[in-house]
């Protein structure tokens, strides 16, 4: 079950009334504390050896230094400031130079307790000295102690101590300054020597676990008096940039929606999908056992974008960039060519190279920096490698949630076994827009590809079953041959369709030669015709002449009588 | 009692000696009650133990803050041994005389 991801209404950043807060600067935890943490108060970062909570404290420091105008105090009880300032200088924090600038001053208060020998009343005004100095000497506003339970390693007297550390807390609050204080954690305690008892007004706890193999870290507010905030277990990383805790962008159901549409690089898909495409920003699933085609479909739907002038970007768990370029080729799809011209980028990496969150994260940065229109996740079940399915669906719902309020239109690639065709291991499924399927039918012995549009939201489709071809030229479409109750494909339909063309080149013959002989026959007829014209003609001739003759008898007999009695009668 | 330096380097036996062998620094926060107290417990200490053959300088943090992280100073009072080397530090007020003896290595006279 995809699980929505619940968030506070955030009422509490937008209100009057709220607590002022300090923005930390590290990437998703302003967002889920809705503004930072208590502005001038103390807050508690507490975790396990090694879970980031120095980092936490230093990110903070340098960030408010370089980005919010206030400077900081770091006072370490733990390491040296070279050792300090070597351990972040891998994450682009440059110390010196902010010492120099004079945005940061870095005391380390160090405590050997061979060297030290107690005797009688004593109280840690040195440090409150040391400490305020430092505070003047920047106009600091910010402070990192860390951690401050170093001091219970190098003197006895715990008694003072508590008493002493209570009073900085309220000293650094009087001062004004928003204080980070981290805290190892103890057995069954938040802190070894119950820090959490002093700094009340808010506690970040960091964690770090080992899931099938892979560290995830996790960061959870368990306190923040006077605010909302976000409960959940927030996955984080630590990267070349930092601190950055997911979600790293706020999630909600309110994206933009676009009613533009996006070829899919294939004409005949583009015309099952009602004759245009997909919806620009939606997101498509393409399901389907091994072989079936589908990183072709996702190349297509690259290349389409790129041919459109678009950027594009292929991450592939799978397969390297110069294998999914050359295997693009065998099917007429130029992929290189895109890559050069910097609109597609490809992406490959080992699902199993990193947990899941760290995946996210390279995708979230790449996705800002590139600021793709059509991206591909191929196979989406790559993901699944390094977590558990809970964190997953989770997960995979943020990333598609990520593409969409980008604006991006998700083409995702997911595996399927056999048997069970309709069902993602990731259960994806109701998430997507558009969910095309991709099934091999075994026939006459040999394998052929089919494809159905399972859904396609918002837009009418086809209920088509068609063909896939993968040709040298691309993905085709074909009908399927419908007949005798079977859908025909492959060598089957071929052989069907050569018999058609058998059948009708016999009918053509056949027609051929019952027209020559009606024209024969015709023939004949217009020859007797022609004949019996001619007859009469003939005897047209021998009636006139009959007729003639007849008359020019019947005159010279006339006159032959008039002669005769002219003569007779001559009186 | 002055609050800010105070000195005490007394030849022993008269005889030259420009170092002495113990240099002392006792690190006070202003004019409280337990600096005064640590003051005063440490010269008659060193009276009585180190045989005037010393140097005590007294640094008020108020006035010279930047001192602090120099020695590491955490805690008020805070005596630092400074020579002999290796350093050594003993916070409170000194009130224990045989730990002070013993944080600062040194016999108790007449033993």
């Amino acid at each position: 079950m995809p699980r929505l991801i619940e968030m506070p209404v955030n009422k509490a950043a937008s209100g009057t009334q709220s607590l002022p807060k300090t923005p930390t600067g590290i990437a998703g935890f302003d967002e889920i504390t809705f503004g930072g943490i208590p502005k001038g108060r103390p807050t508690l970062v507490c975790g396990g050896a090694g879970c980031g909570k120095t980092l936490f404290g230093i990110e903070f420091l340098v960030r408010g230094a370089t980005e919010f105008g206030e400077p900081g105090v770091l006072l370490s009880f733990e390491e040296s400031v070279q050792d300090l300032v070597m351990n972040v200088a891998s994450l682009g924090f440059d110390l010196p130079r902010l010492q120099r600038a004079r945005k940061m001053a870095i005391d380390y208060v160090y405590i050997d307790k061979s060297e030290i020998a107690e005797t009688g009343e004593y109280d840690l005004e040195g440090l409150f000295i040391r400490l305020n100095g430092a505070i003047e000497s920047v106009g600091a506003k910010r402070v990192l102690l860390d951690t401050p339970e170093a001091l219970f390693a190098g003197l006895s007297d715990t008694g003072v101590l508590r008493s002493e550390l209570r009073r900085l807390f309220r000293w650094l609050k009087e001062k004004g300054v928003t204080a980070v204080i981290t805290g190892e954690r103890g057995e069954g305690t938040l802190t070894r020597h119950g820090l959490e008892e002093y700094v009340s007004d808010c506690v970040i706890l960091l964690e770090h676990r080992v899931q099938n193999d892979t560290v995830t870290r996790r960061l959870r507010v368990l306190k923040y008096r006077g605010s909302t905030h976000g409960t959940n277990e927030y996955p984080f990383l630590i990267d070349q940039k930092g601190i950055s805790v997911l979600p790293v962008t706020s999630l909600s159901l309110q994206h933009q929606v676009s009613t533009r549409r996006v070829s899919s690089g294939m004409a005949a898909l583009d015309e099952m999908l009602g004759g245009r495409g997909y919806y620009r920003g939606s997101s498509v699933l393409v399901t389907g056992t091994a072989g079936t085609g589908k990183s072709s479909m996702a190349a297509h739907m690259v290349d389409a974008a790129c041919r459109g002038g678009e950027r594009a970007a292929y991450f592939s768990f799978e397969e390297s960039p110069g294998q999914i370029i050359r295997n693009m080729r065998s099917v007429g799809i130029d992929l290189g060519r895109w890559v050069k011209r910097g609109l597609l980028r490809i992406e490959s990496v080992r699902p199993t190279a990193f947990g899941m969150e760290m995946h996210l994260v390279r995708m979230h940065a790449i996705l800002e920096e590139h600021r793709p229109k059509a991206v591909v996740l191929d196979p989406i079940t790559g993901l699944v490698g390094g977590s558990s399915e809970h964190d997953i669906s989770g997960m995979v719902l943020r990333i598609v949630d990520f593409i969409k309020a980008k604006g991006a239109t998700g083409f995702f690639t997911a595996l399927t076994a056999e048997d069970d065709l309709q069902s993602t291991s990731i259960s994806i499924s109701s998430l997507v827009d558009t969910w095309l399927l991709l099934r091999n039918i075994e026939v006459n012995g040999e394998r052929n590809r089919l494809l159905y549009i399972l859904k396609s939201r918002g837009m009418a489709h086809s209920n088509q079953v068609r063909e896939f071809l993968l040709t040298s030229k691309g993905v085709r479409l074909r009908e399927v041959y419908l007949g005798e109750g079977n859908v025909l494909t492959g060598s089957a339909r071929v052989a069907r369709e050569a018999e058609d063309r058998r059948e009708e080149l016999r009918r053509r013959r056949e027609d051929g030669r019952r027209e020559t002989a009606l024209r024969a026959s015709l023939a004949a007829v217009q020859a007797k015709i022609a004949t019996l014209q001619a007859e009469e003609q003939t005897f047209h001739q021998d009636l006139s002449e009959a007729v003639e003759q007849g008359v020019s008898r019947r005159k010279a007999v006339a006159s032959d009588r008039d002669a005769l009695e002219r003569s007779r009668g001559g009186r | 009692m002055k609050p800010s330096r105070t000195s005490k380097a007394k030849p022993a036996g008269g005889k030259a000696s420009s170092e002495p062998k113990y240099r002392l620094r006792l690190y006070v926060a202003g004019q409280t009650p337990r600096s005064v107290q640590a003051l005063s417990n440490l010269q008659r200490i060193c009276e009585e133990h180190l045989a005037g053959n010393y140097k005590v300088e007294v640094i008020d943090l108020l006035q010279k803050p930047q001192m602090a992280a120099g020695d590491q100073i955490l805690a008020i009072p805070t005596l630092v041994r400074e020579i002999p080397k290796p350093a050594r530090k003993i916070i409170g007020d000194l009130s224990n005389v045989e730990r002070v003896l013993l944080g600062l290595e040194v016999l108790p006279a007449g033993s």
